[in-house]
């Protein structure tokens, strides 16, 4: 079914030579930082994690988002999903992708990374998302394809993928669970030592991932005959709002607790975040625009009226999107490592060129997600 | 005692020569493995700082040289990228927990020394994805620089700061070198090793040996009769976050 | 076949390519590498070094740092100090004239110095700026950027005295 993605319009094929662009620059960049080291970016002896994990772990939740559209149909047999999992199932496939590109640039030694599996350790949760992340890719790309080989072939996928596909559901769960894990139990941490922190992520994951999904049906549907469906796209933005609230509410508990308790510890990271602290304020404006957005949104959304105008409801899938990122990505991992272990403040500042890399990665995480759907799109208007 | 202990390592190593691969063993019958004739051991190595001693001399860094200077500690100029492995930090950023406004003549400014803890329940260790962090019999946070990927997992995860980063080829910032020890490489997480090396051939951490005011004590914990053990138990000491549970193996004697 | 006419020419380029190596040395005799050896005998025997040395280097590796087994008892009942710098290369006193003759020769290249000092290094090198480097304006040498730059305020990981604490 390869041969559907080497037919395109003038269109298509600019946009993969844009993305083909971006992905050369970044490689680049990539093998000047192979050369000088992670000096290359703005990480530091005490902000040790950056923009790469910040996008990591964002996207591990893009990646289990692909859930909510095959748990509905498979589950709840909520047919007007039907035709949505292959597009949930290959946005996980792109999204866990880019997880992995983003962990082996963010290794020093890669050259060494299989040294995970040369000497497995169980103890460490890096051992476990390793196993769910490549775990779900298979899955994904086991269901994905063998849903869409079915419907090539005008009949139901197989039966053998069942199983696949009922495991895929919980462990969609468990990915962004294992990556909560990497931050939620390290002492001394203040920020991330929180129960809250796999709830909260799977919440800003099941808002933030559908709407890109969302917003890619939209621009399907504009680019080609294939109709997700109003149905469905009222379900999927219903979701959406849940989710959206769920992780609003799930940080207001972060803050009643951190300011309630008035434990300096669990105060300064937010205080820093979006005040300020001992002078800094490098990420004041950022998360403000990203919880104004995610609020803004939520109001979009749950006003009936706009959740059902295809533009209101685009505007806000954008800008929620943009806030879970900017939150869960930036704000995450900064205020994890700000203040340090002493109290003190070390600014952290993504480089031009650890930008270009990620910049890469995401370029071809869309690539992949492109011909994937175009892929899916041209089986599907066939079949129409 | 001593006779007993090197009768056990002979066992042990002929254990460990047991489960040499059969290639090894083609022209082999006595070959084995030992732990250094004369090394000094013990149960749980740990080291007492006397702080009193220490702020009698302000301007003595004679252990912070004496370290870096024996590990090849490259002095990366640009302070966010440096690297250390035993340094000076004052009480308010050693001890943030321990806020007290009205006590500003006692601690106020005052510098401590700072070191891996050589903690008791290790979180760098917990979350390393490769073992290349381990903790050994004696109680020394290991680091296997072959085989460290540079996740930094384990610098999230230490409460204390003690772990620094190659983010870049180290060698163009070491001046003169040590050519017993050897360097690292650019992308592998370092921090103090409690001189390892040196315990192996029978001679105390280099910091401990180049303070001449005799300000750090290192010794055996679980020892009795041992100097440090002696110590502890008559004067006040404070460790660094002890309420995180990591039992940290640095003790500050401030009474 | 369909396509032969494209496919067959196709597999002998490929062919051609892949075997460009072997054509390019054709009939060229390199005489074998001469490392310089110590005198006396290795911790085992030349031929056992020979063919197992990178073996015995990676165990002694694990067990010196991982177990603390610093001592190696060879087959022949002598016993030896377990290290690169501190144990072989106190006998092979230059890497360039050992290692690096068959290494090279070879073309295997081991990550060891990297870490460990040859014995006939003076001094370390300074960064070297390549093409690659250039292009995206990384400062190669840290000291330049070390230096307080105009209209930077601090920041930078110095201890904030004036903080609350």
């Amino acid at each position: 079914m390869f041969e559907k993605a080497l037919k395109g319009s003038r269109k298509y094929w600019l946009w993969l030579g844009f993305l083909g662009t971006l992905i050369l620059i970044g490689f680049l960049a990539f093998l000047a930082q192979l050369q000088y080291g992670l000096g290359i970016t703005g990480m530091s002896r005490d902000v040790s994690w950056g923009f790469y994990v910040a996008q990591f772990t964002f996207l591990v939740g893009v990646a289990a988002s692909g859930v909510m559209v095959v748990l509905p149909y498979y589950l709840h047999n909520h047919k007007v999903f039907g035709p949505l999992t292959i597009f949930g199932e290959f946005l996980a496939i792109a999204a866990v992708i880019m997880c992995l590109l983003f962990i082996i640039v963010d290794i020093g030694q890669t050259p060494r990374l299989f040294n995970v599996l040369l000497h497995p350790t169980p103890n460490s949760m890096l051992f476990y998302d390793m196993i769910v992340l490549n775990g779900y890719l298979a899955l994904n790309v086991i269901c994905g394809w063998a849903a869409l080989h079915g419907e090539y072939k005008g009949t139901k996928y197989p039966n053998w993928v069942k199983p696949f596909i009922y495991l895929s559901i919980p462990w969609a769960f468990s990915i962004h669970t294992v990556t909560a894990f990497l931050y939620a139990g390290l002492p001394g941490r203040h920020f991330w030592l929180t129960a809250v922190m796999a709830p909260r992520f799977l919440a800003s994951a099941f808002c933030s991932g559908p709407a890109l999904l969302l917003l890619a049906l939209l621009i399907v549907k504009k680019v080609s005959k294939f109709d997700p469906g109003q149905k469905a796209i009222d379900t999927l933005s219903k979701i959406i709002t849940y989710a959206l609230l769920a992780n609003i509410f799930l940080f207001a508990c972060e803050l009643f607790t951190a300011f309630y308790s008035n434990i300096p510890g669990h105060m300064y990271p937010i205080i820093y975040l979006f005040k300020g602290l001992h002078g800094h304020n490098e990420w004041v404006i950022f998360m403000w625009t990203a919880w104004l957005f995610m609020l803004i949104a939520a109001i979009l959304l749950v006003i009936p009226h706009t959740r059902k105008n295809i533009n209101t409801l685009a505007f806000a899938c954008v800008i929620l999107f943009i806030g879970a990122w900017i939150d869960k990505g930036i704000g995450l991992l900064t205020g994890g490592f700000t203040p340090t272990p002493f109290e003190t403040i070390t600014p952290y500042r993504p480089t031009i060129p650890e930008l270009l890399i990620s910049i890469g990665i995401w370029a071809t995480g869309f690539l992949i997600m492109t011909v994937l759907f175009k892929i899916a799109i041209t089986v599907k208007e066939a079949r129409a | 005692m001593k006779r007993r202990k090197f009768l056990k390592l002979a066992g042990i190593s002929a254990a460990v020569a047991g489960g040499v691969p059969s290639f090894l063993l083609r022209e082999v019958k006595a070959r084995s493995y030992t732990p250094p004739p004369g090394a000094l051991t013990a149960r749980r190595w740990g080291m007492a700082i006397d702080m009193k001693k220490c702020w009698e001399h302000p301007e003595c860094n004679d252990c912070i040289k004496a370290c870096h200077a024996a590990h090849n500690v490259p002095e990366i100029p640009e302070k966010k990228k440096e690297i250390k492995w035993i340094w000076k930090d004052e009480f308010e950023h050693v001890f943030p927990e321990q806020p007290n406004e009205f006590n500003n003549i006692v601690f106020e400014h005052k510098p401590f020394i700072l070191l891996c803890n050589h903690c008791k329940h290790p979180p760098c260790v917990r979350v390393c994805p490769t073992k290349a962090t381990f903790k050994r019999e004696d109680g020394i946070v290991m680091m296997d620089f072959h085989r460290c990927i540079g996740c930094r997992f384990c610098m999230a995860a230490c409460p204390f700061g003690a772990r620094s980063f190659n983010w870049v080829d180290p060698r163009p910032y070491i001046q003169e070198f040590n050519p017993e020890f050897p360097t690292r490489m650019k992308g592998v997480v370092e921090k103090c090793l409690f001189c390892y090396e040196r315990l192996e051939k029978g001679q105390l951490p280099a910091c401990v040996e180049a303070c001449k005011h005799k300000a750090l004590i290192f010794g055996d914990l679980e020892d009795e009769n041992s100097e440090i053990s002696r110590i502890l138990k008559e004067r006040f000491s404070i460790r660094r976050k002890a309420e995180l549970g990591t039992e940290p193996s640095i003790f500050y004697l401030i009474g | 076949m369909y396509n032969s006419n494209k496919v067959i020419p196709g597999i002998i380029i490929f062919v051609l390519i892949v075997t460009f190596p072997i054509w390019l040395n054709h009939g060229k005799a390199v005489s074998a590498p001469k490392p310089i050896l110590p005198e006396g005998r290795c911790v085992e025997s030349k031929e056992f070094m020979r063919a197992n040395h990178m073996q015995l280097l990676k165990e002694w590796r694990v067990l010196a740092i991982r177990e603390g087994m610093r001592i190696y008892t060879s087959s022949d009942g002598s016993r030896f100090w377990i290290g690169l710098q501190n144990g072989c290369m106190k006998c092979h006193h230059n890497k360039q004239q050992f290692c690096d003759k068959c290494h090279d020769f070879a073309s295997v290249k081991p990550y060891c110095w990297n870490c460990h000092i040859p014995p006939e290094t003076k001094e370390f090198g300074t960064a070297k700026a390549t093409r690659l480097l250039k292009l995206f304006r990384i400062p190669v040498d840290l000291r330049e950027g070390a230096k307080p730059k105009h209209g930077e305020h601090g920041g930078h990981g110095e201890i904030d005295k004036g903080g609350e604490h």
